[in-house]
C-alpha cells in the first residue's frame, strides 16, 4: 500500500551489500564472533518485537524460549541427529511450550502478563541450571556439532566450519525471519495484531478474536526465538544457562527499545549497534553499565522510537528536501 | 429483528438494568434515552457481550446470543460505537477501517504467510470496502492520515465508519454527537439518516432531545434501569412519566 521512496530502497540495498561483503573486511575472529552473535540476537529480538512491539504484550520469558531452542539443538545434534532436523524440532517444542503457556497466561494483560512470563522465564533458567541429565547443569553442554553440511550436486557441499560460512548461514535465517515478519505484519492480519495492542476493547467489538490473535503471535514469537537459540548452540558449539537467563531477555528488550519498537528494522539495528557500543566502552570496566543506563534513559526520553525512529525523522527531512 | 427479553444486570446490589424488554425492528431508527445513570450504555454493553446479564436474554432472529463473546456477537451482524470515541489512534484511517472489515474476510495466519490467492483477493476486497466506507464517512481524502490529525467530528465519523465497514445489520451508536457543536450535530444526524437509507438498522443512545425527535422512528425511555415509556417521539414527548423523569423541562426543549 505504501511504496517506499527511492533513497530508502537504496539504503536497504547498500545495507544488504555491506552484509554480504562483510566477511572480506572483518578485522579479526573476535569481531567476527561478535557480529555473528549480533545477527542471532537480531533474529531473537525481531521475534520479541512481534509479540511486544506489534501485538503489545510484553513477554519476559523470551530468553527461556531461546534457551529451549539452544538446549534442544545441543541435545539432538549430540545424539547424532542432523542439525537441519534438530532445529525445526527444537523450535516446534518451544512453540508447543509457548502454546501451553499462552493458553494459561494470555488471559492476563499488561503488567500482569509481563510478571507471569518473567516468572516462567526464571523457572526455565533455574531448570537449565539444575536438570543436569538434559542441560549439563551450570557447566552446560560442550562440543555441539556444527550444522551438518548441505550437499550440492557436482560442486560438493557447503560446510559450516568457517566463520564466513556461519555468517552467511545466520544472515540467511535473519533475512528469512524478516521476510516472514514483513508478510505477517504489513497485511490485514498484522493490523489485527496492532488492533490488540492499540485498543483491545474496540478490537474485540469489531470482531477480532484477541485471545487467538495474541496466542498466534506468542507461539510464532517463541518458535523464532528457539530457532535463534538453536543457531546460537550450533555456531558457538556450547550452551550454558546464560543462554536462558532473564538477563538475556532484558538485553533483547534493550535492543528492541533502543533500536525502535514496532518496526522491522529497529530490532536489527539495536542488536548490532548496542553490542558495538558496549565493546567500545570496554575501557570503562564495570562503569560502562552506569554510562549505558544513562544512555538508555536519555534515549527513551528523547528518542522514544529508538534509532530507527531517529533515522525515520532524518529520512522525512531527506524526502522533504528532495521535493523542494 | 433484535429482541431484548427481561434483561437484568446487578452490580453488587445496584440494579443497573431491571427487567428490560424491547425490540429493534428491521429498518428503523430506534433511540434509547434517559437521564444520566439510567443504564443506557449498560444495555449496549449487555447486547454486545462486553458484560453478561444477571438474567434475561438477547435474541437476534430467534437465535439466543446471550453470553456470547463480543467478537462473536459482531459476527452476528451487530456493530457498535463507544460513548467515548474509541479508535485505533496509533494507526491510519484506512487501517482502522480495514481492521473493522477483517472478520468478514478469511484472512488468517497461513494464507498471509504464503500470500495465497484467497489472501490477495480478500486483501484487495478489504481495501476497496475500506475506501468505500472512507468515502461514505467523508474521509476519503484523509485515508492515509493518522487518526491523531483528525478533528473531533472526523474522529466521531471514523468511529461510526469502523462500525459500518463490515456491513452490519444493526448499528448501535452510543452518543454519536456527544461533545459536538450544533452544526456538527446536524451533520452527524444527516449521516445517520443515510446509514438507514443504506439498509442498516440503527439504535442510538442520545441526550440531545431536539436531534432525537426529528430523527428517530421510536423511542425507549429508561430511568433507573427500567423502561418507563416506549413509542413514537410524539407519544413519548407527552408521556407524564417521561416528563417527570426529566423534571418537566427538557423533554420539549
Amino acid at each position: 500500500m505504501l511504496t517506499k521512496p527511492i533513497h530508502t530502497k537504496i539504503a536497504y540495498i547498500v545495507l544488504l551489500a555491506a552484509a554480504l561483503l562483510l566477511p572480506f573486511f572483518i578485522p579479526d575472529r573476535y569481531m567476527f564472533q561478535v557480529v555473528i552473535m549480533s545477527i542471532i540476537f537480531a533474529i531473537s529480538t525481531s521475534a520479541m518485537n512481534l509479540m511486544t512491539g506489534f501485538t503489545g504484550q510484553l513477554s519476559l520469558a523470551h530468553a527461556g524460549f531461546f534457551g529451549i531452542g539452544a538446549y534442544g539443538v545441543a541435545n539432538l545434534t549430540k545424539a547424532g541427529i542432523s542439525f537441519w532436523i534438530a532445529l525445526p524440532i527444537s523450535a516446534l517444542i518451544a512453540a508447543f511450550v509457548g502454546l501451553l503457556l499462552g493458553l494459561l497466561t494470555l488471559r492476563t494483560k499488561g503488567p500482569y502478563f509481563a510478571i507471569v512470563t518473567l516468572c516462567f522465564g526464571v523457572i526455565l533458567y533455574i531448570t537449565a541450571g539444575n536438570w543436569i541429565e538434559v542441560t549439563g547443569g551450570h557447566n552446560g553442554i560442550f562440543g555441539i556439532p556444527r550444522p551438518s553440511p548441505i550437499p550440492i550436486p557436482f560442486i560438493g557441499a557447503i560446510e559450516f566450519w568457517s566463520q564466513t560460512a556461519q555468517w552467511y548461514l545466520v544472515l540467511a535465517f535473519l533475512l528469512l525471519t524478516l521476510f516472514v515478519l514483513n508478510r505477517l505484519v504489513y497485511s490485514v492480519f498484522g493490523l489485527g495484531m496492532m488492533a490488540c495492542r492499540n485498543n483491545d476493547a474496540l478490537a474485540e467489538s469489531v470482531g477480532i478474536n484477541i485471545f487467538r490473535t495474541k496466542l498466534i503471535s506468542f507461539v510464532l514469537c517463541n518458535f523464532i526465538a528457539a530457532a535463534a537459540g538453536g543457531l546460537y548452540a550450533a555456531t558457538m558449539g556450547a550452551v550454558s544457562p546464560s543462554a536462558a537467563t532473564y538477563l538475556l531477555t532484558f538485553n533483547f528488550l534493550i535492543f528492541m527499545i533502543l533500536g525502535g519498537m514496532a518496526t522491522l528494522a529497529g530490532p536489527v539495528l539495536g542488536a548490532f549497534i548496542i553490542p558495538i557500543i558496549m565493546e567500545a566502552l570496554q575501557f570503562l570496566g564495570d562503569y560502562r553499565l552506569l554510562f549505558f543506563g544513562a544512555l538508555l534513559i536519555a534515549a527513551i526520553i528523547y528518542f522514544p522510537q529508538g534509532v530507527y525512529g531517529g533515522l525515520r525523522q532524518l529520512n522525512q527531512k531527506v524526502a522533504a528536501w528532495r521535493q523542494s | 429483528m433484535l429482541r431484548v427479553e427481561n434483561l437484568t444486570k446487578r452490580f453488587h446490589g445496584l440494579v443497573a438494568v431491571n427487567d428490560l424488554s424491547f425490540e429493534i425492528n428491521e429498518g428503523e431508527i430506534l433511540a434509547i434515552i434517559g437521564p444520566n445513570g439510567a443504564g443506557k450504555s449498560t444495555v449496549f454493553n449487555l447486547i454486545t457481550g462486553t458484560i453478561w446479564p444477571t438474567s434475561g436474554h438477547v435474541i437476534i432472529d430467534n437465535k439466543d446470543i446471550t453470553g456470547f463473546k463480543p467478537h462473536n456477537i459482531t459476527r452476528e451482524g451487530i456493530s457498535r460505537t463507544f460513548q467515548t470515541t474509541s479508535l485505533f489512534d496509533q494507526l491510519r484511517v484506512i487501517d482502522n477501517l480495514m481492521i473493522g472489515y477483517r472478520w468478514r474476510t478469511k484472512i488468517g495466519f497461513w494464507n498471509t504467510l504464503f500470500h495465497t490467492k484467497t489472501w490477495k483477493d480478500q486483501q484487495v476486497e478489504a481495501y476497496l470496502r475500506a475506501m468505500e466506507t472512507a468515502e461514505f464517512v467523508g474521509l476519503a481524502d484523509k485515508a492515509e492520515s493518522f487518526v491523531s490529525t483528525l478533528s473531533q467530528e472526523e474522529q466521531k465519523r471514523l468511529a461510526i465508519g469502523i462500525g459500518l465497514v463490515s456491513k452490519p445489520r444493526i448499528l448501535l451508536l452510543d452518543e454519536p454527537t456527544g461533545g459536538l457543536i450544533h452544526e456538527e450535530t446536524d451533520r452527524i444526524t444527516g449521516f445517520i439518516r443515510r446509514i438507514r437509507e443504506q439498509g442498516t438498522t440503527v439504535c442510538v443512545i442520545e441526550h440531545k432531545m431536539r436531534m432525537i425527535m426529528g430523527l428517530v422512528d421510536r423511542i425507549v425511555v429508561l430511568n433507573y434501569g427500567k423502561k418507563i415509556a416506549e413509542g413514537s417521539p410524539e407519544v413519548v414527548k407527552k408521556d407524564q412519566a417521561v416528563i417527570e423523569a426529566y423534571l418537566g423541562g427538557e423533554a420539549d426543549a
